[in-house]
């Protein structure tokens, strides 16, 4: 048995890598996005300035006078607790409660600096003034938050498309059937199958990954091993994605059309680009049934906030149960021609 | 000789076509059986169920007394009437490949040698030709060294010397001792290498001989051929009930002298003239009425 599935894991991996133009596509298209991202966010904002104000901020005083400074982005936050997050990642500047007359600001921030003097000047005269509670936390920039995002997705086409498209071609041709007329079974073509391709999504994106670490400096604070593990699961679980919809189509164009309706609502509503918060509570509910939600997700915890296995235990039984379904689905409708 | 396949009231319907309709035979170990028919006759659907890759709706095929298992796939060898290989593989590799899902395969030296391959050995497959494609898919049918070998009309396509040599090639093949079932439209290959033929129609088995009982039962006669122009039909069918196609006049005879005799006084030139026994073509056309390649 496993001799055959050598055999076919073999040829698989020969045709992907020899086919030069859907390889180098493979390693460029997220290169090219990593890019365009490092660049395209980095641009200044014209509102220089942003503070976290939570409650109202008073009318009259001197609340009120630094309320109202210019190129300043005041926005508001239910609670401190989540304000605070965004000033340890330097995503706010500050965050003030005028209520309390407390703010918080990230010992590392420039911007944090001057925002603090501006809010301490506004009280300058005032009976009382503001109280600093400091913080700590380095940046987190768009660039650090959408990585994990690219390579999920990179994941995503490599492994719906890569398995999907490759085996309706494989039948549309005749392929599978002169495959079917050998001792190989379904299951035994299937395993090489999901081997191939997990073993070259796993060569591209690390790739990818250690490419990208030497041009642009992101954040990575988790193990490389979990980071690995969640990948991995993520990859076999596309991959499972990609069999069940391969498992009778015979015709490439309605193959695309399905795998372009599983993979563009993951494009935009797993988090990759955009954060979800704030949407439409059936939205988020909805980005949760998607398995890249929960690679992004738990790549981010690790690579941002340096989660560890057990915190992102509930991403990787997601991950592991439905891919385990969808196999078993896969298999149990699998036809050779 | 011990039967190998015992096909029994095969039938296979796709939607409301019937395809294949109540088909049964038995092929003999060592033998070459060959299924003949037109385009559309059911051949294909016959011997790919046989072959176990189409599951019949009705009747039994049994491979030495048993259903086929695992057992049958590995000493099946089996050469599809089309076959698409991998992209951007080797015709070693595929050669690689297919070695490697049989216990018991071929060197694949051994078979580039034979199959006069060795030249193309690092060759993508996309880049043979008609002739080299077909020996590869023959190399790979023949890799598990198979006691029962399947053949979908090999020679389709085929330039003539091409096909004579696949044709070598099967009768080697066939001398080793294997069992191989056939499919083709071309009646002289049926002629040259089956021990026994069925003739297929509409989904049935309408003639099943050995090649030459078959021609004797049927026909003590045979054809005189004429050039189209050189008789007119309104002679050729009044006085000889001949036959019109590929520009020829056909006139089936059971007395040559007489016919010639009868032609000289129509004044019927016959610088022309061939006389021809009668061959499974027309063997063809009288049990259908219809040409086989028509």
């Amino acid at each position: 048995m496993w001799n055959r599935i050598y055999a076919l894991f073999v040829a698989r991996n020969l045709e992907f890598f020899r086919d030069r133009s859907s390889l180098g596509w493979n390693l460029l298209f997220p290169i090219l996005v990593i890019f365009v991202f490092a660049y395209a966010f980095n641009e200044d904002n014209p509102e220089k300035y942003k503070v976290g104000v939570v409650g109202e901020l008073p009318t009259e005083g001197p609340a009120a006078g630094f309320g109202a400074t210019r190129f300043v982005n005041f926005i508001d936050f239910e609670d401190v607790e989540v304000g605070r997050v965004k000033v340890e990642r330097h995503q706010v500047d500050l965050l003030f409660e005028p209520g309390t007359r407390r703010y918080w600001i990230n010992r590392s921030s420039p911007n944090g600096y001057i925002v603090e003097k501006l809010l301490i000047a506004a009280y300058s005269g005032a009976d009382e003034s503001p109280a600093q509670n400091l913080v700590e936390g380095d940046e987190i920039r768009y660039i650090d938050w959408v990585i994990p995002g690219v390579i999920s997705m990179n994941i995503m086409w490599g492994a719906l498309f890569g398995i999907g498209y490759v085996i309706v071609r494989y039948r549309k041709f005749g392929i599978l059937k002169r495959i079917s007329a050998t001792p190989v079974t379904a299951m035994e073509f299937l395993c090489a199958q999901i081997l191939s391709r997990l073993w070259v999504l796993l060569v591209v994106n690390l790739i990818i990954y250690f490419g990208m670490d030497l041009f642009v400096d992101f954040r990575m604070h988790g193990s490389y091993f979990s980071l690995l593990l969640v990948f991995l699961l993520g990859c076999i679980n596309l991959i499972c994605c990609g069999l069940v919809v391969a498992a009778r189509i015979s015709s490439e164009e309605v193959a695309n059309g399905v795998l372009n309706l599983f993979s563009w609502p993951m494009m935009f509503l797993s988090g990759i680009w955009f954060s979800l918060e704030g949407a439409h509570p059936w939205m988020q509910n909805f980005a949760q049934l998607l398995p890249l939600t929960h690679v992004t997700d738990a790549a981010r915890e690790i690579m941002i906030d340096g989660a560890g296995i057990l915190q992102i235990a509930d991403h990787l039984l997601i991950l592991g149960i439905s891919s385990l379904v969808l196999l078993v689905i896969g298999a149990r409708i699998f036809r050779w021609e | 000789m011990s039967v190998i396949l015992q096909v029994a009231n095969l039938v296979k319907r796709f939607g409301s076509l019937t395809a294949v309709d109540g088909v049964s035979f038995d092929i003999h170990e060592g033998s070459c059986f060959g299924l003949l028919g037109p385009n559309g006759a059911g051949k294909t659907t016959t011997i790919e169920m046989m072959e176990g890759i189409k599951l019949p709706d009705e009747g039994s095929i049994l491979y030495r007394g048993q259903p086929l298992d695992r057992d049958f796939r590995n000493q099946a060898g089996i050469m599809f009437q089309s076959t698409a290989l991998q992209d951007f593989v080797t015709v070693r590799e595929i050669l690689l490949q297919f070695s490697r899902f049989y216990p018991d395969s071929y060197p694949i030296d051994e078979l580039a040698d034979r199959f006069a391959l060795h030249e193309f050995l690092g060759q993508d497959t996309r880049r043979l030709s008609g002739g080299q494609k077909q020996r590869l898919l023959l190399a790979i049918a023949l890799i598990n060294r198979p006691k029962i070998l399947f053949l979908d009309e090999p020679t389709t396509g085929l330039d003539p010397q091409s096909r004579r040599n696949l044709w070598h090639e099967v009768q080697r093949v066939k001398e080793q001792g294997a069992t191989i079932l056939l499919t083709t439209h071309y009646m002289e290959e049926a002629y040259e290498l089956c021990d026994e033929i069925a003739i297929m129609d509409h989904g049935r088995v309408i003639a099943h001989d050995k090649p030459d009982a078959l021609l004797a039962a049927h026909f003590n006669d045979v054809v005189v051929q004429l050039r189209q122009s050189d008789i007119p039909p309104e002679i050729g069918e009044a006085e000889f009930e001949a036959t019109y196609r590929n520009n020829a006049a056909h006139i089936v005879t059971g007395d040559v002298n007489a016919t010639i005799e009868q032609l000289l006084r129509h004044d019927i030139p016959l610088d022309h003239l061939r006389i021809r026994a009668r061959n499974l073509e027309d063997l063809f056309l009288e049990l259908t009425g219809r040409e086989l390649r028509a």
